[in-house]
């Protein structure tokens, strides 16, 4: 039996009780412990101890959104993984991709599926996009403790909105603060080390309404510029054939790229850039 | 000063039983049943409150009579499934384990409160094959049994078990598991013991699709139900006390997640 049940077996009380819709607000009751956040740090900065995980880019198009994320953890000067998975589905229409502590990062993911699918389970229904955004803000701020010391995590989180205020305007993207402030951008968005040169890309190609396909091109490429400049942004790796996490929200739900699709926009890009160095 | 009078407690625990069976009685039935593809839901409900819902990846929830009651549980077996696959892996929430806790916890009130729940539950959980499907019975006074491939519940839950024993087959087709659960509901509540033909309109019907990946719950209703169900459209003024219903939530809404089987 999990953490949080009576040794009879039986529910208690205040898993049957109407209570909330949120599970992160039930776990406070039910296992406290399970919540990032409440656990007492050490004093001192520990920013050193764990992975960090590095560059999301989000890019607003005309179907919905592109999330694209590279594949390289570091700690310190070490590469601690190259392959981390930094860009996960939030639910069948949002996106989430961390930039910070990835052991803090992963857990914030895991527990904000959980939230949302919960929510539609208890509620019958979706949250709005706004709602979950809300909701992701409030987790991140609930790890201010741990980001004072160290280990911040920050999230971006895109979505296709399915009751949009503005129809031309589906696919939308939202950033966060360690503080737990949240700001919607507009067009495209990036986060972590590398986001000063991917948003420097962006800002060059960029053009609103651009169409998913040419979305997934323009954040592979500033990815590459991005991984051109810093050092704890993973390039493509040809070798290993590693290449960035790229998924869409679009009407049709989210979609990660596969293997293959993304393997030749990487190589197609690779190519243009034996050319031309600088894109 | 008011007599205590002496009641043995065989008759406390039959008149319980007498009372949550009478409740349970009251309301309209549920069958719960497995096919080729998945596991069927399907209940008698005109109303938008959900007697079948989804509780986790691979497990349904289905439930007759008193609805402040089931929904109460509904709601324990989605936060006690949730947190066992947070805190576990989603490979590790089953319907047994839920089906125990549901038992335990009827099972307490049932001995120990004064007015027991009335309540019948069934924990379904969708496997690789037919014969890997499980099927749970918890009754009003925990009471727990490992259902064959079909089970029905509620008012008059024998006479329709006894429809769904002759003829049902673990190898059909959605469309004649549809048409199987539809004759049994309708088999018995028509007047002078005639069947009654039942639309899709006062059908709540779900399924667990063997082959979906993730999260498996799919709920069926509006035309695709209509199709299956092989009706036509039926008029409003045929579908009996709709005035009871509470507003429809939001249609548009897609309460289906694609995601999970991508999800960590």
């Amino acid at each position: 039996m999990a953490t949080g049940f009576d040794p009879s077996g039986r529910l208690p009380d205040f898993f049957t009780s109407t209570g909330t819709s949120s599970f992160t607000q039930f776990l406070s009751q039910a296992a406290p412990e399970l919540l990032p956040g409440r656990r007492p740090l050490p004093p001192g900065l520990s920013a050193d101890i764990a992975p960090h995980g590095t560059t999301i880019i989000a890019i607003a198009t005309a179907e919905g959104v592109v999330m694209a994320g590279d594949r390289r953890a570091t700690m310190g000067n070490l590469i601690a993984s190259r392959d981390i998975k930094k860009v996960h589905p939030a639910d069948a229409y949002s996106l989430i991709g961390i930039a910070g502590t990835a052991g803090i990062g992963i857990e914030l993911i895991r527990l904000f599926q959980v939230e949302l699918e919960h929510y539609e389970k208890i509620e019958g229904a979706m949250l709005s996009l706004d709602g979950k955004a809300n909701r992701l803000a409030s987790m991140v701020r609930g790890n201010l403790g741990a980001a004072m010391q160290g280990l911040a995590v920050v999230p971006l989180f895109a979505g296709f909105d399915l009751t949009p205020g503005d129809v031309t305007r589906a696919g939308r993207i939202f950033s966060f603060d360690v503080a737990g402030g949240l700001y919607e951008e507009t067009g495209y968005e990036a986060i972590g080390s590398g986001s000063l040169f991917a948003k420097s890309a962006l800002k060059k190609r960029y053009r609103p309404g651009v169409s998913t396909e040419d979305a997934i091109t323009l954040a592979v490429e500033a990815l590459y510029d991005a991984a051109d400049d810093d050092t704890a942004t993973g390039g493509p790796d040809v070798i290993r054939k590693i290449y960035p996490v790229v998924m869409t929200a679009t009407a049709a739900g989210t979609h990660r790229l596969s293997d293959e699709e993304i393997t030749t926009v990487a190589e197609r890009v690779v190519a243009g850039r034996t050319e031309n160095p600088g894109g | 000063m008011a007599m205590q009078f002496y009641a043995s407690p065989e008759q406390v625990q039959r008149d319980r039983s007498e009372y949550a069976r009478k409740g349970i009685a009251r309301g309209r039935s549920a069958v719960v049943l497995t096919y080729e593809g998945g596991i069927l839901l399907v209940a008698e409900n005109i109303t938008t409150l959900r007697k079948i819902s989804e509780i986790y990846d691979k497990i349904a929830f289905a439930a007759v009579g008193r609805y402040n009651e089931f929904e109460a549980l509904r709601r324990g077996g989605v936060r006690m499934a949730d947190m066992v696959g947070l805190s576990y892996d989603r490979r590790d929430v089953t319907a047994r384990a839920l089906a125990n806790t549901y038992t335990q916890t009827l099972g307490a009130i049932f001995s120990e409160t004064q007015k027991p729940y009335e309540v019948e539950i069934c924990v379904a959980q969708v496997g690789a094959s037919p014969e890997a499907d499980e099927l749970y019975r918890i009754t009003y006074d925990g009471s727990v049994m490992d259902e064959p491939g079909f089970m029905a519940m509620g008012g008059q839950a024998e006479a329709i078990a006894g429809v769904l024993r002759d003829r049902h087959d673990a190898s059909a087709e959605l469309t004649s598991a549809l048409t199987l659960a539809a004759e049994a509901l309708g088999s018995v509540g028509g007047e002078n013991g005639q069947t009654r033909t039942l639309t899709p309109k006062q059908l709540e019907v779900a399924v667990l699709d063997r082959r979906r990946p993730g999260r498996a719950f799919r709920r069926l209703a509006g035309p695709a139900l209509t199709t299956l169900l092989g009706h036509e459209s039926v008029p409003e003024a045929d579908l009996g006390d709709v005035d009871a219903a509470p507003p429809a939530p939001a249609e548009a809404k897609p309460t289906i997640s694609a995601a999970s089987e991508d999800t960590e």
